[in-house]
């Protein structure tokens, strides 16, 4: 590794004590510290700086939508109505949503870590449109003031989904609000698929071919095909409630010959497209993770990239499968059951693919590892529910219990949320420049991970046991697996927060990283951390394929030199922990 | 041909085309209706993507991602349709 390297880096290099305090040669010429006034943030057309900007903003409102969660959570703890009124349980649970789909899962991954890696990457010293990006960071922060603005006022009870005839004609909360914010932040999300798509077909490097492409930019360039054609149908379908809302167009009233089924093909010709806009960067970031914790080509790289376009396409077929009890006709359930059942196979590629390049690799328990694997596990038991669900039969019995909310939050959060630490983890020494404690890093990922499973694991047994979701006044026998519910949410709660401890500390304290402390490959890894302002002194000239990692062959494992070279950077680490 | 006069023709088309709407809402009714109104709105569509909107003058991934989009708004109305026109 790279650690001796990166002490050389210091001012005083012989001043052991000095743990980074001062400033290293890199840091001085580095993006961060061009231009230190509000104005050279807020007016910067820096990718990575309007990644920090949405990094700092993202955040804010996991923890916004995370306060929400705890109050639903809080409520749930008994079986009567004691801490929130039936009013007030569902605006917490429909913000909770809104918040964490809109405003944290959607632009998570894509606009902090697509925007700074994606140029990197493949070699550029921006996007195509930097002011486009910052644009989509301003409609960004507007349709959150937004959200924010109807949290103030008192909230909306519709759930995200916003499902008519109850969003369109009886609900009193501020639906058209709620509705202007969603419509307003969905041309941050277009903008942003936009950008990205013409960044990668116009911007690489000198020899970077296709082929030659990092998974997560494939990735990224699949989910920014779905950003684009999805987004706008759900501005659409947002408009129509508003417009039968304030007008009284018959869209979805059948009493003025509208259909309110429609609202639910439209809505959910959007959504699934979309949890797989939440999903395909996280499966980016894995591949990623994976690659570097094995330290070995990717087996299947074709696939894999392959399957991010094809989970972007199949995930357009499968919609009718949130339809199934509510009056669709069995002909359509059928077809969509069927379809639903082929986009697992992509997803399952994925994670063949990736145990597959992890076998035999030289895998050091670095936190990016631990992310990564939870990633998998809590993935694949996600993805799996979702086949149980797609079951035309089996949804009959499980349909809106706490089994779907199981189910989705095994990928949103298990898979998305572990993902975007995960990323957090590996890139941070990229984009700060520091290093921090991995134990510590270790720690926060094994929190996460059990926190997870008790919060959600008996959600499973809930809702195969019958209790409904969006219902706080429930059965007592529910009581005992609502709470071990609410106990791992505290656990989870407080592990999410372990990160900003030793991450704000790294800022000050943490050791230079150097440009490659995971002694990793890829271009992002070749220039010092954190990056200068322009990326690349020259364009570089890609001649190999991505991960280039020496091939080994069966009998010439592990060199002694690497394991004790990483060894040693880790007992560093430690100590300072 | 100028400009100008294939912008006026396609123009006189798409204006031949509302007529023709006009008089199928007239002459046809029930699923005939629908069908040819929609035949016809493909058609002042197509008209205008392809001169109007310049894709005639774009090269072939210009021209595939419309197609893409195109295929993909069949998609919708397919699969919806496989729910309306099933329904008992
Ligand atoms: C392996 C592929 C998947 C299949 C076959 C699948 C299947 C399903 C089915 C059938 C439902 C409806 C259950 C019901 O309401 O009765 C459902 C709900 C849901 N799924 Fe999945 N799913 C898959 C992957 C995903 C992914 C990747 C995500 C998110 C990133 C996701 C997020 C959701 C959400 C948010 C809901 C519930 C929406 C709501 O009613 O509020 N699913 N899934
Ligand atoms: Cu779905």
């Amino acid at each position: 590794m790279t650690m001796d390297n990166a002490l050389e880096r210091r001012p005083n290099p012989d001043d052991l004590n000095d743990r980074g305090l001062s400033e290293t040669q890199d840091e001085r010429v580095s993006y961060l510290r061009a231009g230190h006034t509000l104005r050279s943030w807020l007016l910067t057309t820096d990718h990575k700086r309007i990644a920090i900007l949405y990094l700092i903003s993202v955040t804010l409102f996991f923890f916004i939508g995370g306060a929400a969660a705890a109050l639903v959570r809080a409520d749930l703890l008994t079986p009567q109505a004691d801490l929130l009124t039936n009013e007030g349980y569902n605006r917490a649970f429909t913000l909770h949503g809104v918040i964490m789909v809109w405003f944290f899962l959607i632009p998570s991954i894509p606009n902090t870590f697509g925007n700074f890696l994606i140029p990197l990457m493949i070699g550029a010293r921006d996007l195509a449109f930097p002011r486009l990006n910052l644009l989509s960071w301003y409609i960004y922060m507007l349709g959150g003031l937004f959200t924010v603005f109807v949290l103030i006022a008192g909230g909306v009870d519709t759930g995200w989904t916003f499902y008519t005839p109850l969003s369109s004609m009886f609900s009193n909360g501020h639906v058209v609000m709620v509705a202007v914010a969603v419509f307003v932040v969905g041309f941050s999300s277009i903008l942003t698929g936009l950008n990205f798509i013409v960044t990668v077909h116009k911007l690489r490097a000198p020899g970077m071919s296709w082929g030659r492409l990092r998974l997560f930019v494939w990735a990224h360039y699949a989910t920014s095909l779905i950003l684009v054609l999805a987004t706008p149908v759900l501005s659409v379908t947002l408009a129509l409630v508003a417009a039968e809302r304030l007008f009284g167009l018959g869209i979805f009233d059948p009493k003025l010959g509208g259909d309110p089924l429609l609202f639910q093909h439209l809505f959910w010709f959007y959504s699934h497209p979309a949890v797989y806009i939440m999903v395909l960067p996280a499966l980016g970031v894995v591949s990623e993770l994976v690659a570097a914790s094995a330290r070995k080509p990717v087996f299947g790289y074709r696939f894999i990239a392959g399957s991010s376009i094809a989970i972007a396409i199949i995930g357009f077929l499968v919609w009718g499968h949130h339809m199934f009890v509510a009056g669709q006709s069995m002909y359509a359930s059928a077809v969509f059951s069927f379809l639903s059942l082929a986009v697992a196979v992509p997803s399952g590629i994925k994670v063949y693919n990736w145990t597959a390049t992890l076998y035999k690799g030289h895998i050091e328990l670095d936190p990016p590892f631990f992310f990564a694997a939870s990633f998998i596990g809590l993935f694949v038991v996600g993805g799996l529910t979702g086949l149980v669900l797609a079951m035309l039969a089996v949804d009959v019995h499980l349909h809106d219990t706490y089994f779907v909310v199981a189910h989705f939050h095994y990928i949103m959060v298990g898979g998305t949320v572990s993902a975007y630490f995960g990323a957090l983890h590996f890139w941070w020494p990229k984009m700060s420049g520091r290093i921090y404690p991995r134990i510590w890093g270790r720690l926060a990922a094994i929190f996460i991970f059990l926190g997870f499973n008790l919060t959600f694991f008996p959600q499973f047994i809930l809702g195969y046991l019958g209790m409904p979701r969006r219902y706080h006044v429930y059965d007592p026998s529910f009581q005992v697996l609502h709470v071990l519910s609410s106990a791992g949410a505290s656990i989870l709660g407080v592990a999410y927060l372990m990160p900003f401890t030793y991450l704000f500390w790294s800022m000050r304290y943490g050791a230079p990283a150097g440009p490659n402390p995971w002694d990793v490959r890829g271009l992002e890894w070749t220039v010092p951390s954190p990056p200068p302002k322009h990326n690349f002194e020259e364009i570089p000239v890609v001649t190999g394929p991505p991960y280039d990692y020496p091939l080994e062959r069966e009998g010439d494992q592990g060199e002694a030199g690497d394991a004790a070279e990483g060894n040693a950077a880790e007992g560093n680490a430690g100590s300072r922990a | 041909m100028s400009l100008v006069r294939t912008l006026s023709l396609v123009w006189a088309a798409l204006l031949g085309l509302l007529l023709l709407t006009l008089g199928a809402s007239f002459a046809l009714t029930g699923p005939a209706s629908l069908a040819a109104s929609l035949a016809i709105a493909v058609a002042k569509a197509a008209l205008i993507y392809w001169f109007f909107m310049h894709l005639r003058e774009e090269g072939g991934l210009v021209r595939l991602a419309a197609l893409g989009v195109a295929a993909w708004l069949v998609i919708f109305t397919l699969l919806t349709s496989a729910d309306y026109a099933m329904r008992p």
